[in-house]
């Protein structure tokens, strides 16, 4: 498949491409290569007390069941506008957990199939939203910022019209 | 965030109160905040060597050319970041990380952005309109082939693992349209400017 060589060739190619197009302009690649790469390991140090933050509490939200619960509270309203019990997992968790994002997207694939309806909405879901907590963290972290402000309610709606939309979406392209 | 941290960590300490699942968060909160350390450290590698390559694509000139490329779209997107501002390179970068799909190096690029972005922060610690709009774009997931999700569908004996590729293109542009334009609403507001 053609995608596949191309996320294949993608990395490599930049690394071995920007130092050689760097050399043609005579930029001392190895010295500005060091330059940039020193703070590398500042930023990822400065983000292990935010990450620490939030992941201990969605760890604490998925342990205790609360995440369940409110997905079952929610499967009476949604089911009737087509999204199946199966998938509505899918929608608390996507924002707050990427890899038990993962989890419920193999768990429906097994399940229902990957060419289901169910199958379908999850695949779409999934690879249309962000783990929005974890983003947030990790870039307001590096740059120590702690109030929010207007971002957490912007990326929220965007991850719910992002579902929506796909459930529209599949539904116009595939039935079901 | 203050706010909002407390209410989630309360709220699973009361579901669990309700579930009798309290025994269980002990352990779930160390191996969360281990987790956490793993993922961050885990970042370093590939933060390190992104960083470095932007610098040299920088010193090359690369990232001025591919800033001025979308500089009509990305001043009216940001129009607070003055011309030429370094902010304005890695922002660039790090969505077309994201385009491509390239998510090792998205992060990284994007954290510089950030960072470049607090430089003009008036109010440190406080996210400006800049970076809340910019943070928000980046959790609506715009990528051309959403590779992890294709694979998971092979991995399943999927007939067409790659069919769901338009629909998650139009589905991930409404939840980029819908970020920015809620954003851009809610900055008018002014939210959190008063206290």
């Amino acid at each position: 498949m053609v995608l596949d060589t191309l996320s294949a060739w993608a990395v490599p190619l930049l690394v071995a491409g920007i130092p050689l197009y760097a050399l043609t302009r005579k930029v001392n690649v190895y010295a500005a290569f060091l330059e940039g790469a020193k703070g590398g390991f500042e930023t990822g140090i400065r983000i292990v007390p935010p990450l620490v933050a939030v992941l201990v509490a969605l760890g604490m939200l998925r342990a205790s069941g609360a995440l369940d619960a409110v997905a079952r509270a929610l499967a009476p309203l949604l089911e009737p506008i087509g999204l199946p019990a199966s998938v509505l997992p899918l929608v608390v968790i996507r924002p707050l957990s990427g890899g038990a994002a993962l989890g419920v997207v193999g768990d429906v694939l097994r399940t229902e199939g990957p060419d289901s309806y169910a199958g379908r909405l999850v695949s779409v879901m999934c690879g249309s939203t962000e783990t929005t907590f974890y983003v947030l963290a990790v870039y307001f972290g590096a740059a120590g910022i702690t109030r929010y402000r207007h971002a957490l309610p912007a990326a929220l709606l965007a991850d719910l019209a992002g579902m929506t939309a796909a459930l529209v979406v599949v539904r116009l392209l595939f039935g079901g | 965030m203050g706010l909002v941290w407390t209410f989630l960590v309360v709220s699973a300490l009361v579901t669990a109160a309700f579930t009798g699942s309290v025994a269980a968060l002990t352990g779930a909160i160390a191996d969360s905040a281990g987790m956490a350390v793993t993922v961050a450290l885990g970042l370093v590698g590939v933060m390190t060597l992104w960083l470095g390559l932007m610098k040299v694509a920088e010193e090359a000139g690369l990232v001025n050319q591919v800033a001025r490329l979308v500089r009509p779209l990305m001043r009216r997107l940001f129009p607070e970041v003055p011309a030429g501002h370094p902010a304005l390179g890695s922002m660039v970068l790090n969505l077309s990380a994201n385009l491509l799909g390239l998510g090792n190096a998205a992060t990284p690029f994007g954290v510089r952005a950030m960072q470049e972005l607090e430089t003009l922060n008036p109010r440190k610690g406080v996210a400006t309109d800049a970076q809340a709009l910019f943070a928000a774009m980046n959790t609506a997931s715009l990528q051309l082939v959403p590779a992890t999700v294709i694979a998971l569908r092979a991995g399943a004996g999927s007939r067409a693992p790659a069919e769901i590729l338009g629909a998650t293109l139009v589905a991930s542009a409404c939840g980029l349209v819908v970020a920015v334009v809620v954003a851009k609403l809610l900055a008018r507001l002014h939210l959190g400017d008063a206290r």
